[in-house]
């Protein structure tokens, strides 16, 4: 007898447990099927002889545009980067677009030309769209929806699965953490100019398209967008047998971000991500893995940040920058809302 | 940054953690009355660091948890009413009161509005003059001033349309009050930041009349576990008394300034603690002289009962008597997103706490 809400909260949408407990009491159960049950990035599934992968995702950001980027920018990057957790090449993409009355053309104009050059650059292409348009107040300034289907080039790489996880497997993230919610909470705040970093939205297989050509030992993959990286280790131990350990002074969080996380009470943990990617990856592996993620930018400041253990079963625990022992969580309630 | 990693040196937190080692051959039982603290000790894994000997207790000093549902009820009342406008502090929203949260009733349409300080709240109402801005007063001496300074902006510039449903409260009386009851503790952990303001004098009682020692602490890792091993060192020598370990920040005489323009609004008041009760001259209300700002005597507010929802140990866990995962509703129906109790709703609450760092076990 769980005491529940009876309407939508703003904390249903940012990404934590609230959020995950909609996803599973509301739409999976009315939705469900085998494929959309697995609660993947993106849905893997044969369509005649080979796998492909789809997604689909909305973007609400506030404000529209944000350092380093734009909302545009991030629908693409965001569904790109949920096929590359998956393992696939994004091939292709749509588009739809819900408009409010007064939006400057200028500004959509903007916005397009910015998610053609990203599309470009990530080599996908924009196959299909949709345009509607609400009265003034009926939607925020623009909200998109991306859908995306990837492909899985090379036949026998094997398929990402949560269980392959073993103890003494390795978690790798890619670089800094929290910089794109931060970016958002500084243009919110009118403190963009204080600020000297810029949201980490980038497309990701730029950076992990050749890895994922070979067997490298990734294991399993997952952006740790909104509910940060807490949210998906949490995510990613539910259900298994296994804990995951990992330690604070591993983890890449700049000065200047963990900084204004500590100013507006925010922990970087938490914070959403839009260019970052949590691998789990092979005992043994590690290592070179590393070395290939840090030749590449949007690798430069990849880290081994932590490992699975077997105590702890399905908990992820953080020794902490003083050597002492804590849980972690999922983030509950509302963090930071709207910014991806 | 690097003034402030300084005080999260692992070495010197080892080298601490070692010397606590070595004097805590006995018991020792140690309450944080502050939810700053209790989310710091948690967030760092201190309690980890310590001894078996060494119990932290987490005591009435989140000012969400102490609360009382009844204050939520009129403040969902007052946005009801027509033109009228309540400005809040972020976390009250989601505290349940016995007729729903704030944050229901914001998604029922009700006006409600987050700020960040009692001044956007009286700017707020400079902006807007056709809407009645009720200002949610909630916290103690370190949020008091800020609200009085509120109330003084307004009646300076006047503002007819701004108002405080106040909530303030005292720290010595509840401090007090949890030792009046038996609780056996060993030494207080003092808040820092009440202290900035109110200096060390007001905890002087507390160690003449019940002996027991008063370490205003920081917040960092390093100044938790050096406030322990002082009150360690005072607990051995069987010397009670108020040391300030937060010397960069708090000083013997406090804020002048913040205590003078706090009682140039408020007087003191009987004041309802969630898990306390009644507490004589605990609470701050506004003096007759800013009557017009006071929202009890600008509106008619409905009385509501003071109720604890069922279940809930909040009281129990607020005076040290028992830790969260001794509740039966913990982490399974009360959960951070869905507060049962108001422990678990501000992330400095120790339920919250707990829930976040401690596990669900
Ligand atoms: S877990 Fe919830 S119900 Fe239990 S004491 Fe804490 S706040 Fe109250």
């Amino acid at each position: 007898m769980k005491e529940k809400t009876d309407s939508i909260l703003l904390s249903h949408g940012s990404g934590g447990s609230l959020m995950h407990e909609l996803v599973r009491d509301v739409f999976i159960k009315h939705f469900d099927n085998a494929i959309l049950g697995l609660e993947n990035d993106a849905a893997v599934f044969k369509a005649s002889n080979s796998n492909i992968a789809f997604t689909t995702d909305s973007f609400v950001v506030d404000p529209v545009f944000f350092p380093g980027g734009d909302i545009g920018k991030l629908a693409i990057c965001g569904t790109i980067n949920d096929l590359v957790a998956v393992g696939a090449k994004p091939y292709c993409l749509s588009a739809g677009f819900i408009l409010e009355e007064g939006f400057p053309l200028k500004e959509l104009e903007r916005i397009v030309a910015n998610m053609a050059t990203i599309a470009k650059l990530a080599g996908v292409f924009i196959a299909a769209g949709d345009t509607k348009v609400v009265e003034k107040g009926k939607c925020d300034k623009i909200f998109i929806n991306t859908s995306g289907i990837g492909v899985f080039p090379e036949a026998n790489v094997p398929l990402f699965s949560k269980k392959t996880i073993k103890p003494g497997d390795q978690i790798i993230i890619n670089g800094f953490l929290g910089d794109h919610g931060m970016a958002v909470i500084a243009a919110r705040n009118e403190l963009e100019h204080a600020i000297s970093f810029q949201s980490d939205c980038a497309p990701l297989n730029l950076l992990l398209g050749e890895l994922l050509k070979v067997d490298l030992g990734i294991k399993f993959m997952r952006d740790p967008t909104r509910g940060g990286l807490a949210t998906t280790l949490c995510e990613i131990c539910e259900g298994l047998d296994i804990g995951i350990k990992i330690f604070e002074d591993k983890v890449p969080v700049r000065a200047s971000v963990q900084g204004l996380c500590d100013l507006l009470g925010f922990d970087p943990l938490y914070v959403a991500n839009e260019g970052k990617m949590l691998i789990v990856a092979k005992k043994g592996s590690e290592q070179n893995l590393l070395s290939k993620l840090r030749k590449n930018p949007l690798g430069r400041n990849a880290a081994i940040i932590g490992e699975v253990i077997s105590e702890n079963k399905g908990l992820v625990t953080l020794q902490t920058s003083i050597g002492g022992t804590r849980i972690v969580n999922m983030l509950s309630g509302e963090q930071l809302p709207r910014i991806c | 940054m690097n003034w402030l990693e300084g005080y999260r040196s692992r070495e010197l937190c080892e080298a601490l953690a070692m010397e606590i080692c070595r004097l805590a051959t006995r018991p020792m039982r140690f309450m944080e009355v502050c939810g700053g603290h209790t989310r710091a000790i948690r967030k760092f894994g201190i309690p980890s660091l310590l001894p078996e000997t060494i119990s932290l207790l987490s005591g009435p000093g989140c000012p969400v948890c102490v609360t009382g549902r009844a204050f939520i009820d009129q403040a969902i009342s007052l946005s009801s009413q027509e033109d009228t406008e309540v400005c809040t502090f972020g976390d009250l929203i989601r505290v349940n009161g016995n007729h729903g949260s704030l944050e229901k009733a914001r998604a029922e349409g009700k006006q409600i509005r987050i700020v960040l300080s009692s001044l956007d709240a009286v700017e707020h109402a400079k902006r807007n003059p056709e809407k009645k801005i009720v200002f949610l007063g909630i916290g103690f001496e370190t949020t008091a001033p800020g609200t009085a300074a509120a109330i003084l902006k307004a009646s300076r510039d006047g503002i007819g349309n701004f108002s405080v449903l106040s909530a303030h409260k005292l720290m010595p009386p509840a401090m007090e009050g949890i030792i009046s009851e038996g609780i056996p503790i060993d030494g207080y952990i003092c808040p820092g930041h009440v202290s900035t303001i109110t200096g060390t004098r007001m905890y002087q009682p507390i160690v003449e009349n019940f002996k027991i020692g008063c370490v205003i602490s920081g917040f960092e890792p390093l100044d938790l576990m050096h406030s322990i091993l002082m009150l360690i060192r005072q607990v051995l020598n069987d010397k009670p008394k108020v040391e300030i370990q937060y010397a960069r920040a708090v000083k013997p005489m406090g804020n002048p300034e913040a205590q003078r323009m706090m009682y140039e609004v408020f007087e003191t008041a009987d004041e309802w603690w969630r898990g306390l009760g009644f507490l004589k001259n605990s609470g701050l209300k506004p003096k007759h002289k800013y009557y017009e700002f006071d929202a009890r005597k600008v509106f008619d507010i409905p009385t509501f009962k003071e109720t604890d929802p069922k279940g809930c140990i909040c009281g129990e866990i607020l005076k040290g008597l028992k830790t969260p995962h001794q509740c039966k509703l913990f982490a399974r129906t009360c959960t951070p997103v869905n507060p049962v109790g108001a422990c678990m709703v501000s992330t400095e609450g120790a339920c919250q706490t707990w829930f976040n760092y401690e596990g669900k076990n």
